[in-house]
């Protein structure tokens, strides 16, 4: 009964090893995905819902939607709340209790992602002005962990919202119908952002890492992306970036974000 | 012993009156677990998965006498119409004793001393006798695990609406208003008929519930042959 939830010494020397002849231990190109599968509905009860792979990781998304009452600074628009809770269902390495700084930081993460994308046409969920607005829930659930679980957590957050329908709302008694729904889907921009994370184990910056090559990374960025912008970034890690390196990540986040938007577009029509 | 019935009754959904909604069953469906497994009853969706025995923490916490089974049921915030507030409630805390005592009976861990066995439910999609659906992809998950098993246990919800005792309750029976409206009895069984769990809200007379009970350990024979049929389809 030994507990190894840990990646081994040997393995972590191994990948670095790997690395340094530019292999990876699936055969990988170090900017190369693992496959992407997008299923749609985890719930009818939700809005929206869709199950991610990328490998054996896997993520339920799932979007509810509700109205209340704006927020001082945007009491034109609607809300928008991202969660992401990692369940002890996915890992040996999720304890029970309440969310860790891991879960968070992702739910933050995507929250940013859609908010500064503008992915959602926030000012169309405003039903009165200082009164009454929608407000979107995307809530991210982690099945298995496999490394990676950001990308894939936006993955689910973009599919669910593409697919959400806004639920009825009966205005005289100023309540929203949970069961029932119209067939408006929610406002969306044509930018679809992604979330594409880059990690630098050793000299090598590697994309979409197994959970084994997550323990070797030393250092991640996390971008927002969408073809023509970068909407969010966020690096974590103890190690730093060199300018090469840095620079070199924010141009492989446009090819990067060519290929892996084609294939989650096939998923989406 | 079958369900009275009365003239001008008929289910929501048009079933008879022991019959469950279609029963699904897969086992070995998270990579990551020891075991793992999937039970649905219609639209109700449950997924469970088992990790241990491992050791016991917080120290504090081992029974150096025997193993400790330890289950959590949770609900995904989308799995029902009105968004759940993500975390434990008084009712997921309740049900994840329930279940507890539901499973250990049949559970042989009195030689892992010091260990917990973990068992993490989850419901994906509801539509009511969430509980039940979640205790039999649970039996199953530990089954997967290779944990020692006396025998499976199977879970079934019995309703009384108005008079007429039902087999699976649905959202649209649990909610059923007429006459004596709805009384809910969730029982699980071992799969040599005896009972590992029971509860029951509502109002029935005592000789009616009893016809309950016989009605429930008739059905979760049902239950049993789905999950077999599971565990003899895994491949690895």
């Amino acid at each position: 009964m030994v507990e190894l939830y840990e990646t081994s010494e040997i393995t972590r020397e191994r990948i670095k090893k790997y690395l340094e002849e530019g292999k990876r231990f699936d055969g990988r190109k170090t900017d190369e995905f693992r496959e992407i599968f997008i299923e749609p509905g985890v719930s009818k009860n939700s809005e929206g819902s869709v199950k991610v792979k990328i490998g054996k990781t896997e993520v339920f998304v799932g979007v509810k939607m509700d109205v209340t009452e704006p927020y001082a600074d945007s009491a034109d628009k609607g809300n928008l709340m991202v969660t992401a809770e990692f369940l002890p269902l996915s890992s040996p390495r999720v304890e029970l209790g309440p969310p860790k700084f891991d879960a968070i930081e992702v739910g933050r993460l995507i929250d940013r992602i859609i908010r500064e994308s503008k992915f959602i046409e926030l000012e169309k969920l405003c039903i009165k002005e200082g009164e009454k607005v929608w407000q979107v829930f995307i809530d991210i659930y982690t099945i298995n962990d496999d490394g990676n679980l950001v990308d894939a957590a936006g993955i689910g957050a973009i599919a669910a919202l593409k697919m959400a329908k806004i639920p009825k709302y009966d205005e005289k008694e100023e309540k929203v119908i949970h069961d029932e729904w119209t067939n408006k889907n929610i406002p969306l921009t044509k930018d679809i952002p992604l979330s594409l994370t880059f990690h630098k184990i050793g000299s090598h910056i590697i994309v979409d890492p197994t959970k084994e090559e997550e323990d070797v990374s030393e250092t991640r960025v996390t971008i927002g992306a969408s073809e023509d912008y970068i909407s969010s970034m966020q690096k974590g890690g103890e190690t730093e970036l060199k300018k090469e390196e840095i620079e070199g990540i924010i141009d492989l986040s446009e090819k990067l974000y060519k290929k892996i938007f084609l294939k989650v577009e096939k998923f989406m029509k | 012993m079958t369900a009275k019935k009365s003239e001008s009754f008929e289910r929501p959904d048009g079933r008879k009156q022991d019959e469950t909604r279609e029963m699904k069953a897969k086992v070995g469906i998270i990579p990551n677990a020891d075991g793992s497994a999937m039970f649905a009853f219609g639209d109700t969706i449950a997924i469970a998965a088992v990790y241990g025995p491992k050791k016991m923490h917080p120290q504090h916490l081992q029974d150096s006498e025997k193993g400790t089974l330890r289950c959590t049921y949770n609900m995904l915030s989308f799995s029902v119409t009105e968004r759940i507030k993500p975390g434990p409630s008084r009712r997921s805390m309740e049900i994840s004793k329930i279940t507890e005592w539901a499973l250990e009976p049949i559970v042989m861990i009195d030689q892992f001393p010091n260990t917990v066995v973990d068992v993490h439910i989850n419901i994906i999609q509801a539509n009511a006798s969430t509980r039940c659906a979640g205790i039999n992809a649970a039996a199953l998950a530990l089954a997967h695990a290779g944990i020692p098993m006396k025998e499976m246990v199977s879970s079934i919800s019995i309703g009384k609406l108005d008079k007429n005792l039902v087999v699976d309750v649905s959202k649209a029976e649990e909610d059923w208003e007429e006459g004596e409206g709805a009384t809910d009895i969730p029982m699980t069984f071992t799969s040599s008929g005896e009972m590992t769990h029971i509860q029951l809200d509502g109002k029935i007379k005592r000789e009616q519930l009893k016809e309950a009970i016989e009605l429930a350990r008739k059905a979760t024979k049902k239950v049993y042959e789905v999950q077999k049929k599971a565990l003899k389809e895994v491949g690895e």
